[in-house]
C-alpha cells in the first residue's frame, strides 16, 4: 500500500516536468492577481508585460516539448502529444492576440485589466487541460475550467444590460450541456467500467454492450463537445453571447474554445471509439456509428450556419453565424476518422485563428471609432480607410475559402480528406455551403466597396493596432501562398498519444 | 529566358499593379502609363510566343516546373501548346487595347488599373497553368478584380451584377475544386509512384486508378459524376442555358473595357477548360455526351440570337450575341472531328476579337450620347421618347465609326473574307459529319444573327438623321487605336487564316486522339 502510494507521488512528481506551459499560467495568474491588489498607478503596463512575458514562455516551453516522446501523464490522466501541443500553441498564439486587442478596446476598462487577464489565461489553462485531456473525468473537469471563467468573461461589462443578457445565457445553456454530458460520460462508465478513454476503446474491443446504451452515452457526451464548438443543435447561446460579450472577449470564445473543443472532441471518438487495423492504420468506429452521427451534424451545422448568418445586419452576429458554420466544416475532418482529416482540421483552425480574429479586430477597431457594429455603418470603408478595408476584405474572403488565402488552403484539405475517404455527399454539401457563404460575407465587402461612403474623414486607428491588424493580414495571405510550414506542423502533431499500442504508429504515419 | 516567359507574361501585370499601388492616387496620368507598359509587355511576349512557336509538334512548350508544396505534390508547373498560345494571345492583345478603351476612369483610377492588371495576371495564368490545382488557383483569383471591376465601376444595377457573377461562377468552381480532389487522389504519376495534380499525367488513361474508371458516386459511375461536376463549373463560365443568366446582367452593367474582358476571354475559358480537362481526362464520357453538346450548342444559338433579336438596348443584344457565338463553338466541339474542333477553337478566338470590337463600339456612342437604345423602351422616363429610334441616320455624323462598325457588325453576321465566316463556316462542316440534324437548326442561327445584326445597324446609322445628335463629334484617336487593330485583324484573318489555324492543328489533334476514333468514323459512313 505504502508502496503503491509512493509509486503514484513518484509518477506524479515526474510528470510535473512536462506541463511547464500549465505551471506558468498559473503561476502567471497569480501573479496578475497579486500585482493587480499590491500596485497602484500604473498597473496596465506591468500586467500587460507579465501576461505576455507568461505567454512567451508558455511558447518556448511547448516549442521545446514537441521534442519528448509522447507519453501518459497523471496516471492517465492527460498526454503529452504533438496533437494536444498544436492546440495549446494554439491557445497561447490567441491569447496573446486578443491580449493585445484587450490594450484597443474601451470595453475593457483600464482599471479591472487585472481581472481581464487573469480571467483569459485561466481559460488558457483549461483550454491546455482540454487538450490533452484522456480521461472523462478530466475532461469534464477542464470543460469546467474554461467554462467557468467564460461566463464571467460574457458578463465582464457589468453596466451593460447585452453584457449580462450574454452571460446568463452562457451560464444557463453551458450548466444543462455539460450536465447532459456528464450524465452521458455516466452511462459510458456503466458500461464499461473505465474513465480511461483507452480502457474504454480496450474494453469496447473485446466485449459488446448493449449498443443503445451506449449510443446515447456517446451522443449525450455530444452534448458538452457540441456546445464549446457550437454545433447544432447546442448553437443556440452563440449568436446572443457574441453580440453581448466585449469584442475581444467574443474574438477569443470564437477561437480558443471551439478549437480545443475540437481537440477533445477528436480525442474521445478518436481514441475512445475507435479502433485501428494496424497493418493499414484504418480507423473503425467501435460500438457506435459516430461518423456518420457527427457527418449529419455537420451538414446540418454548416447549413443553418450559413442560411441565418445571411440575415443578419450586426457583424458580430453575423460572425457568430459565420462560426458556427465553420465549426461544420471542421467537422468534416473529424467525420472522417483518418490522419489526413485530423490534420485537416487542425490546419483549418490554425489558419481559423488568423482570419477569424482579424475579422473581429476590424470590428473592434471600428466600434471604437464609428460606434457601431452594423453593416450598414460600415459603407464606403473602402474609400475612407483603403487599408482596413482590404484588410478586412482579406479576412472575409478567407473565410469564404477563395485563393490565395489560409481559408481557402484549409478547405482544400477539408475536402481532400472527405473526398479521399468517399464520403461524397457530404464533400457536395461543404462545397455548396461555401458557395452560399459568399453572399453574406460579400455583403460587408459590398457595403464597403461599392456603396457611398458616410463620410470622407478616414478611420484613424494606432501603429499598434496597425502592427496587429497586419500580422493577421500577412498570414492569412501567407499561408494561402506558402503553407508548407504549417501543414507541416499539423503533419507531426497528429500523433493522437494511443498509450504504447501499434495503432501510435498508425496514426503517426 | 525561354523557361521564364510564362512567369514574366503571368507576373509582370502584378508586377504593374504593385508599381500603381505605390503611385500616389492623384498622378492618374502616370497610373494609365504603368499600366500601358505592363499590358504592352505582355503583348509583346505573347506576339513573340505566336512566332516563335513551334507549330509542327504538338507537345507543350516552354515549361516551367517547380516544387511548390511537396506534401501535396503541388507543382508551379506551366507550359503552352497551340490552344493556350491562342488564348494567350488573344488576352495579351485585348488587355493592351483596353487600357486605352479604359481612359475616362476618372474615379478610382488607381484602384481600377490595379484590379485590372491582376485581372490579366489571373486569365494569363489560367491559360498556362498545367497543375490543377495552379489552374485553379489562377481561376479563382480571378473572380475577385472581375467582382470589384464591375461592382465599383458599373452601370446602375452594378452590386447586383457584380454579386450575380461571383456566386454563378463561384457555385461552378467549387464542383471543379471537388472533381479536382477526386482526381488527384486517383491518379499516380508513374514517375513518381505519387498522386499528383499534374494534368498531362491525367490526360493518360493509364495513370487512372480502377475507381476512376469504373466506381460508383451516387448510383451513378464515377466518371461520369466527375465530368458532369467539371462541365458544370465550366459551363457557367461560358456561359452554357440555362447557366446564362448571369451574363446579360454582368456585360451589360460592367464599363466597356470590363464588358470586353468578359466577353472576350472569360467566355473562352469555360470552353478551354472543357477543351483541356473534360475532353481529354475523360473521353470515354465525353464521346456519349458529343449529342448532348451538340443540342445544348444548338439551343444557345438559338436562344441566343432570338433574345438579342428582342432588345432595345444596344450592349444588351451584343451580350445575348456572345451567348450564340458562343453556341457555335460548343457546336463545332460537340463533332471531335478535326474541323469541327479547329473551327471551333478558332471561333473562340474570333468571338474575341469581334465582340471586343462591339462593345467597344458600344462604349464610344454611350460616352458620347449617355444612352444606347436602339429603340427608347416603353417604360422609359420621358414619355415623348418611348417607342421612338433611339438614333438613326448616324453614318453621315460619325462616317468612321459607322464604318468600324459596319465591320464589326458584319464579320458578327458570319459575312465571308471576315474571320467569323471562316470559323463558323468550319464549325458546321465539322458538326455535319456528325449531326447532321443539329447542324442544320444551328445554322438557322446565323440567318437569325444576320437578322439582328443589320436590323439594329439599319436603326442605328440609316434612314433619316435624328437631329438630336447633330453635336456628336466623330471618334477620337485613342478610340480608333482601341478599335483598328482588331478590325485589321478581323479582315486578315478572314482572308489569310492559316496563322491561327497552322497554331491549333497539331495540339488540338492531341488533346481530341482519343475521341475521335471509331465513333466519328462509324458516323460518317
Amino acid at each position: 500500500m505504502a508502496e503503491a502510494i509512493g509509486n503514484a507521488i513518484a509518477v506524479n512528481l515526474d510528470g510535473l516536468q512536462y506541463i511547464w506551459p500549465e505551471i506558468i499560467v498559473t503561476f502567471a495568474i497569480i501573479g496578475i492577481v497579486i500585482v493587480d491588489l499590491v500596485l497602484t498607478g500604473k498597473k496596465k503596463a506591468v500586467l500587460t508585460a507579465l501576461s505576455l512575458l507568461a505567454l512567451v514562455l508558455c511558447l518556448s516551453s511547448i516549442a521545446g516539448l514537441y521534442d519528448e516522446a509522447p507519453r501518459s501523464l497523471f496516471m492517465g490522466m492527460i498526454a503529452l502529444d504533438g496533437f494536444a501541443l498544436f492546440f495549446k500553441l494554439l491557445i497561447v498564439v490567441t491569447t496573446i492576440v486578443v491580449t493585445l486587442f484587450g490594450l484597443q478596446s474601451r470595453d475593457v476598462g483600464a482599471d479591472r485589466i487585472g481581472e481581464f487577464y487573469a480571467l483569459f489565461l485561466s481559460v488558457a489553462l483549461g483550454g491546455f487541460l482540454m487538450a490533452g485531456a484522456t480521461n472523462l473525468l478530466m475532461m469534464y473537469l477542464a470543460l469546467e475550467l474554461v467554462s467557468l471563467p467564460s461566463y464571467v468573461l460574457a458578463g465582464y461589462q457589468k453596466q451593460v444590460r447585452r453584457s449580462n443578457e450574454a452571460a446568463l445565457k452562457y451560464v444557463v445553456y453551458g450548466g444543462v450541456s455539460s450536465g447532459i454530458m456528464l450524465y452521458g460520460f455516466s452511462l459510458i462508465y456503466g458500461l464499461t467500467g473505465t474513465l480511461d478513454i483507452y480502457g474504454i476503446a480496450a474494453r469496447l474491443e473485446t466485449t459488446s454492450p448493449y449498443e443503445l446504451t451506449l449510443f446515447l452515452g456517446a451522443t449525450l457526451a455530444m452534448a458538452g463537445f457540441g456546445y464549446k464548438v457550437a454545433s447544432v443543435p447546442f448553437h443556440f447561446w452563440c449568436p446572443d453571447v457574441y453580440e453581448g460579450a466585449p469584442t475581444p472577449v467574443t474574438a477569443f470564445f470564437s477561437v480558443a474554445p471551439k478549437a480545443v473543443g475540437f481537440a477533445m472532441l477528436a480525442r474521445f471518438f478518436y481514441v475512445g471509439l475507435s479502433a485501428y487495423d494496424g497493418a493499414s492504420g484504418a480507423g473503425v468506429a467501435l460500438g457506435v456509428a459516430w461518423p456518420q452521427l457527427l457527418a449529419l451534424i455537420s451538414a446540418f451545422t454548416m447549413t443553418l450556419g450559413n442560411l441565418t448568418a445571411i440575415w443578419q445586419r450586426n457583424l458580430k452576429r453575423l460572425l457568430a453565424y459565420s462560426s458556427i458554420a465553420h465549426a461544420g466544416y471542421m467537422m468534416m475532418g473529424v467525420v472522417m476518422l483518418s490522419s489526413s482529416g485530423l490534420k485537416a482540421v487542425m490546419f483549418y483552425a490554425g489558419a481559423y485563428l488568423f482570419m477569424n480574429l482579424g475579422a473581429f479586430l476590424v470590428v473592434l477597431l471600428l466600434a471604437e471609432k464609428i460606434g457601431s457594429e452594423d453593416i450598414e455603418d460600415y459603407r464606403g470603408l473602402g474609400w475612407r480607410s483603403p487599408w482596413i478595408a482590404l484588410a478586412m476584405s482579406a479576412f472575409l474572403f478567407s473565410l469564404t475559402g477563395l485563393p490565395p488565402t489560409a481559408g481557402f488552403v484549409g478547405k482544400v484539405y477539408l475536402f481532400a480528406a472527405v473526398v479521399d475517404g468517399g464520403l461524397y455527399w457530404l464533400a457536395v454539401a461543404g462545397a455548396l455551403n461555401s458557395a452560399v457563404s459568399l453572399y453574406y460575407y460579400a455583403r460587408v465587402v459590398r457595403a464597403m466597396y461599392l456603396e457611398k461612403p458616410l463620410s470622407d474623414t478616414p478611420v484613424l486607428i494606432s501603429p499598434f493596432a496597425t502592427g496587429t491588424l497586419a500580422v493577421l493580414f500577412v498570414g492569412t495571405l501567407l499561408f494561402g501562398v506558402y503553407w508548407a510550414p504549417l501543414a507541416d506542423l499539423a503533419e507531426t502533431s497528429t500523433a493522437i498519444f494511443l498509450n504504447g499500442s501499434d495503432a501510435v504508429q498508425a496514426m503517426v504515419r | 529566358m525561354a523557361q521564364w516567359i510564362l512567369t514574366l507574361l503571368t507576373f509582370i501585370p502584378v508586377l504593374g499593379a504593385v508599381v500603381i499601388l505605390l503611385l500616389p492616387g492623384k498622378s492618374v496620368n502616370a497610373i494609365r502609363r504603368v499600366a500601358l507598359a505592363a499590358t504592352g509587355f505582355c503583348l509583346l511576349l505573347a506576339v513573340w510566343l505566336f512566332q516563335d512557336f513551334d507549330r509542327s509538334v504538338p507537345d507543350m512548350q516552354y515549361e516551367v516546373r517547380l516544387p511548390w508544396i511537396e506534401s501535396f505534390n503541388i507543382q508551379y508547373y506551366m507550359g503552352i501548346d497551340g490552344l493556350s498560345v491562342s488564348m494567350v494571345l488573344l488576352t495579351a492583345l485585348l488587355g493592351f487595347l483596353c487600357v486605352p478603351a479604359s481612359w475616362n476612369i476618372q474615379r478610382g483610377a488607381k484602384g481600377y488599373f490595379a484590379l485590372f492588371l491582376l485581372l490579366e495576371t489571373g486569365m494569363q495564368g489560367v491559360f498556362v497553368s498545367l497543375d490543377f490545382f495552379l489552374f485553379y488557383v489562377f481561376w479563382e483569383v480571378m473572380l475577385l478584380p472581375m467582382y470589384f471591376l464591375i461592382g465599383i465601376w458599373g452601370g446602375p444595377r452594378k452590386e447586383y451584377a457584380a454579386i450575380k457573377f461571383f456566386l454563378y461562377t463561384l457555385a461552378g468552381s467549387v464542383l471543379l475544386l471537388l472533381a479536382m480532389l477526386a482526381f488527384y487522389f486517383n491518379v499516380t504519376d508513374p514517375d513518381t509512384g505519387k498522386h499528383t495534380f499534374n494534368m498531362l499525367v491525367m490526360m493518360d488513361q493509364a495513370n487512372h486508378s480502377e475507381w476512376l474508371r469504373a466506381g460508383v458516386i451516387f448510383g451513378y459511375s464515377a466518371p461520369l459524376m466527375i465530368w458532369i461536376a467539371m462541365f458544370i463549373g465550366f459551363a457557367i463560365k461560358v456561359p452554357l442555358f440555362p447557366f446564362h443568366t448571369w451574363l446579360p446582367d454582368a456585360h451589360v452593367e460592367a464599363p466597356t473595357a470590363i464588358s470586353v474582358i468578359l466577353a472576350g476571354v472569360l467566355l473562352k475559358m469555360g470552353t478551354y477548360g472543357i477543351l483541356r480537362f473534360n475532353y481529354p481526362m475523360l473521353p470515354d464520357v465525353t464521346r456519349d455526351f458529343s449529342y448532348f453538346l451538340a443540342v445544348i450548342g444548338v439551343i444557345n444559338i438559338i436562344y441566343g440570337a432570338l433574345v438579342a433579336m428582342a432588345q432595345s438596348d444596344l450592349k444588351k443584344l451584343v451580350a445575348y450575341s456572345s451567348i450564340s457565338h458562343m453556341g457555335f463553338v460548343m457546336l463545332g466541339m460537340s463533332s471531335f472531328t478535326p474541323h469541327g474542333i479547329n473551327g471551333a477553337v478558332f471561333q473562340m478566338f474570333n468571338h474575341g476579337t469581334i465582340t471586343a470590337m462591339l462593345f467597344l463600339l458600344v462604349g464610344v456612342i454611350y460616352d458620347r450620347a449617355h444612352h444606347r437604345y436602339i429603340v427608347y423602351p416603353n417604360d422609359y422616363e420621358d414619355p415623348d421618347l418611348r417607342g421612338k429610334l433611339g438614333f438613326g441616320g448616324l453614318w453621315s455624323q460619325m462616317p468612321v465609326y459607322g464604318s468600324l462598325t459596319m465591320v464589326a457588325y458584319f464579320a458578327a453576321l458570319g459575312l465571308p473574307g471576315l474571320s467569323g465566316f471562316i470559323s463558323e463556316a468550319l464549325c458546321f462542316l465539322g458538326a455535319f459529319q456528325v449531326h447532321r440534324t443539329m447542324t442544320i437548326l444551328g445554322t438557322l442561327g446565323v440567318l437569325l444573327g444576320a437578322a439582328y445584326m443589320l436590323w439594329a445597324f439599319q436603326r442605328l446609322f440609316m434612314g433619316p438623321f435624328n437631329e438630336r445628335w447633330k453635336d456628336l463629334p466623330e471618334m477620337n484617336g485613342r478610340e480608333i487605336f482601341s478599335l483598328a487593330p482588331l478590325a485589321v485583324i478581323v479582315i486578315v484573318l478572314g482572308v489569310y487564316p492559316a496563322p491561327v489555324l497552322d497554331l491549333l492543328a497539331q495540339s488540338l489533334g492531341e488533346l481530341v486522339k482519343d475521341l475521335n476514333g471509331p465513333v466519328v468514323s462509324a458516323l460518317q459512313q
